[in-house]
């Protein structure tokens, strides 16, 4: 049982704290409504082949460009049209999701493990370690971050993994950045002194200690970096760099449908709505997480 | 006695954010022109409000049920706007209490001294200068057009209420309300302040509201004063005769838990525990 | 003691410089598809196929070709672009100046913007007026430039199509400029033809870059303003008779800028970082653009030459941002 002394910092254990945090959260608003639309967004995309209408491959050139129903020539059973190849959109829209969705949660995580990692390293023996790791941080900061990614794509070839690799790669900087602060300042606390004084190893007080005092604030920008990762997978493949240019993913049919915005113009607006809800619900999440469980709020 | 300068009468407030004990219970008291009036309490007691509804700064949460404050015969709640702007920030100035905070760090001295000047008075910047200048000589401060330059950051605490004090008198005040003007300064310069308040006030025949928690300060300037507990005025009088023969039970306590210099290994007397809630008692009974 | 900050910044930057070129250069070799390959045509010799991997320092060991790139780089030539056959500085002097007024003219829309949202947003402190703009203002800084851009499009593209969707000028008006610098020699030749033409076409870009920036500065500036209300000063002032708009410009703002650059200062780069994307889209001409393209056809010294470009503008524009907060705080720069 962790012993919090007389310091500010609240108990990091205890058989309430889930139970409480948990509640919490689900009273702040933001957490449920994005949330919600994430949990709604990840049933589609898991369960895509049966609550898709139509194969999102499948061309039919007699259907093509039609518009979506409610608007004339539009045919039943197409609810957001068609695009220039007869493809159904809606069914692409939610494939879509599906790309949208693996990228998020994985690169999201890898990025959060790696910087994590680092940052608590560079808090916690500072000195040297946090040079070298600080200097490492300015060096990938001085990249435009789009470029970057486009390049490492260009270097580990198109695909999902790479991706994911180049998101990760990119963007655990910002992990590394609060994370390094925190255990900075959690080090000071008198209840990690006396726990370094009994004699625990620095690998023990950073898991124990202080990674749970920190965990709040990266849930938080956990969330905010899968919003992020939606994006820049949809730019990715918007430029033509990501998966094959048959599996539907959102950029890609922003790409398409650019070309005949003036005909078929739901081929373009449709994908940029989902994409538009899903970041906006990301960074609400993110937003309410923070508040939810930003310990100075908890009273 | 002539009519005092200054007279609240029977004010009552409450919080609106729902607390249940009132924030001032029928405190009535006067201010004759040019006299010093000590406001004491502990935190709480109600003194740093009536100093905000002197001044027309109370926040929107605190609410007024009953009474008048009469400046010079005029009700200043009941005074339209055009009326009271010349009065709150004129003629009823400010010495506040934290010189850190109440000097803008991005502002020159000048700037900050000559400002009343220029907008109240009209004065050009060639005149409010002047002015500034013989202020700064006024409260004592060598080299006043070096000060004027400054930032206020490199003055030092006790300059800094100087300056702070200066601005107060700048616009010929009748009434300076000082809000526990001394509490953020070092012992050493306090006294040195507290010196300079009385000069000044007796210079500019201004009357002070001193509010204060330490009756030490009460006994160097002020000629009357008003104690008050949890939103009631508990005893009004004298200086001389309050801290000689104090009348209530709380006031004796009050001077008894000053501590002892010339008597050093003598004990610490708080206010006992069952004068505290036999005060509550009472003053709840006085908020009627 | 400001000249020893600015000393320590510069070799820091120096360094930071050293790594970028590093990384990149490293990371470049390792992409598969070799470039030159690319270029021959067949049936040509080995000669040959030697003689064009020299001229576009691509021979020899990842060690030497670093050691030889950046002899010759620190003499100002970059190399021969692969795909475009012309040189690397000139062909990124081209297109800089064009970028370069796409993102000034995106950070004056945010700082202007930004800047009057915050200041009604203090003014407005505890009225009905505040929530909303707090609540339209943390949507708006969910939303990417990418997708600003794409709503763009749409909106002016198919629901009102005002405004050009791509390119920087019209040709035909823009034949007699003598510098890439069209923006302000088009003012200073008086050629307002062509200065609207300019302006009609950064509109769109410069929306879909400045509007994330103008957010956090409407943010973050507000935030700082209404602490700096809450200050003492402030109350003095007040009682001194000054009006709200008067406190808010002249008591709270001054220190409210320092701290608010400090947190907005890195948002600009992200900005710039922004113009590969957003020029794109727009088929804007400038160094973004070309980066898209170099890196699809694998032009490694064009590809060097950029990031270069992009890592000098974010260092320079972060010493920068550090030499503005030191301005605003008087401590510091008495300091």
């Amino acid at each position: 049982m962790t012993d919090a002394s007389a310091s500010s910092f609240p108990a990091t254990s205890g058989p309430n704290l889930a139970s409480r945090r948990l509640r919490a959260l689900l009273v702040e608003p933001k957490v449920m409504i994005g949330g919600g639309f994430i949990l709604a967004l990840i049933v589609v995309a898991l369960f895509a082949p049966w609550i898709a209408p139509r194969n999102p491959l499948d061309q039919d050139l007699i259907l093509a460009s039609l518009p979506p129903a409610g608007l004339a020539s539009a045919e039943p059973g197409y609810y957001f049209g068609t695009d220039d190849l007869g493809r159904d959109v809606l069914s692409r829209l939610i494939f879509g999701a599906r790309i949208a969705l693996i990228v998020a949660f994985i690169a999201a995580s890898l990025a959060a493990l790696a910087g994590t990692a680092l940052g608590l390293l560079a808090g916690w023996y500072r000195g040297w370690v946090d040079g070298v790791i600080s200097r490492l941080v300015d060096i990938w900061m001085a990249f435009p971050p789009v470029l970057l990614s486009i390049l490492l794509v260009a270097v580990l070839g198109a695909g999902v993994g790479s991706v994911i690799a180049a998101i990760a790669i990119i963007d655990w900087t910002r992990f590394c950045r609060v994370v390094r602060a925190e255990t900075m300042a959690q080090a000071e606390a008198d209840y990690v002194t006396a726990a370094h004084a009994i004699g625990f190893p620095p690998f023990h007080i950073l898991m124990r200690e202080i990674l749970p005092n920190v965990v709040p604030a990266l849930l938080a920008l956990v969330s905010l970096e899968m919003g992020i990762a939606v994006i820049v997978e949809a730019i990715l493949s918007f430029v033509g760099l990501s998966v094959s240019s048959d599996t539907p993913t959102w950029g890609g049919m922003i790409a398409e449908g650019r070309q005949f915005i003036h005909q078929t113009w739901w081929v373009f607006a449709a994908p940029l709505a989902a994409l538009f809800a899903t970041v906006l619900a990301f960074n609400q999440l993110g937003d309410g997480l923070r508040r939810a469980l930003d310990p100075v709020l908890r009273r | 006695m002539t009519a005092p300068i200054l007279s609240v009468r029977r004010l009552s407030a409450v919080s609106e954010l729902g607390n249940a004990d009132p924030i001032l219970r029928n405190v009535s008291l006067d201010l004759a022109a040019s006299e010093t009036l000590g406001l004491v309490g502990e935190s709480g007691a109600g003194k740093s409000t009536i100093a905000k509804a002197l001044l027309g700064v109370l926040p929107r949460t605190v609410r007024i049920t009953q009474g008048e404050i009469l400046f010079e015969g005029r009700d200043l709640r009941t005074l339209p706007r055009r009326e009271t702007r010349a009065i709150f920030g004129d003629a009823i100035a400010l010495v506040p209490q934290d010189p850190m905070t109440a000097l803008n760090p991005g502002r020159r001295i000048e700037a900050q001294l000559t400002d009343g000047l220029r907008l109240r008075r009209g004065m050009s910047a060639h005149a409010a200068h002047k002015r500034a200048l013989e202020l700064l000589a006024e409260v004592h401060i060598r080299d006043p057009e070096r000060v004027l330059r400054a930032y206020p950051h490199q003055l030092s605490g006790g300059m800094r209420q100087r300056v702070l004090i200066a601005a107060a008198f700048a616009l010929e005040p009748k009434i300076i309300v000082a809000d526990e003007p001394t509490t953020a300064l070092d012992v050493t310069v306090q006294k040195q302040i507290l010196r300079l308040m009385r000069q000044m006030q007796k210079a500019h025949r201004t009357a002070v509201i001193f509010v204060t928690h330490d009756l030490g300060v009460v006994a160097q300037i002020c000629d009357r004063v008003t104690l008050m507990f949890a939103g009631a005025v508990i005893e009004s009088g004298a200086t001389a005769d309050i801290l000689s023969a104090p009348r209530h039970a709380y006031t004796r306590a009050l001077i008894a838990a000053g501590p002892r210099y010339d008597r050093p290994e003598a004990a610490l007397k708080p206010v006992p525990e069952d004068l505290v809630t036999r005060l509550r008692l009472e003053v709840a009974g006085v908020g009627r | 003691m400001i000249a020893l900050a600015i000393l320590r910044r510069l070799l820091v930057a120096l360094v930071t410089l050293a790594g970028v070129a590093v990384v990149v250069f490293v990371l470049l070799r390792v992409v598969p598809g070799d470039p030159i390959a690319m270029m021959i045509s067949p049936g040509a010799s080995q000669a040959d196929i030697a003689a064009l991997r020299a001229h576009y320092g691509l021979d020899g060991s990842l060690l030497s070709q670093f050691a030889v790139w950046v002899r010759y780089a620190l003499r100002g030539d970059f190399g021969t672009s692969i795909s475009l056959h012309r040189d690397v500085l000139a062909l990124l002097g081209e297109r800089l100046p064009a970028t370069l007024e796409l993102a000034t003219a995106a950070l004056e829309f945010a700082i202007v913007v930004g800047g009057a949202v915050a200041i009604l947003g203090a003014m407005a402190r505890r009225t009905w007026l505040e929530p909303v703009i707090d609540t339209v203002n943390g949507l708006m800084l969910a939303i990417p430039d990418f997708v600003w851009a794409l709503a763009l499009v749409l909106a002016f593209g198919v629901v009102w199509p005002l405004l050009p969707l791509t390119g920087r000028v019209d040709p035909s008006v823009s034949a007699g400029m003598t510098t890439p610098f069209y923006f302000i020699e088009s003012l200073l030749r008086l050629r307002f033809d062509v200065f609207f033409d300019l302006v009609k076409h950064l509109a769109l870009p410069t929306l879909a870059l400045g509007l994330p920036l103008a957010a956090v500065i409407a943010r973050v500036l507000k935030g700082a303003l209404n602490e700096a209300m809450a200050q003492d000063y402030v109350l003095l002032a007040r009682l001194k008779g000054m009006s709200e708009v008067r406190l808010v410009l002249q008591e709270a703002l001054r220190n409210a800028i320092g701290p608010t650059l400090a947190l907005t200062g890195v948002q600009f780069t992200f900005l710039i970082g922004g113009t590969v994307i957003i020029e794109r889209i727009f088929a804007y001409p400038g160094i973004g653009n070309m980066a898209i393209e170099a890196v699809i056809n694998r032009d490694l010294p064009l590809i060097q030459g950029l990031v270069l470009v992009f890592a000098v503008i974010f260092i320079l524009i972060n010493i920068a941002v550090d030499l503005l907060v030191a301005l605003f705080n008087p401590r510091l720069r008495h300091a």
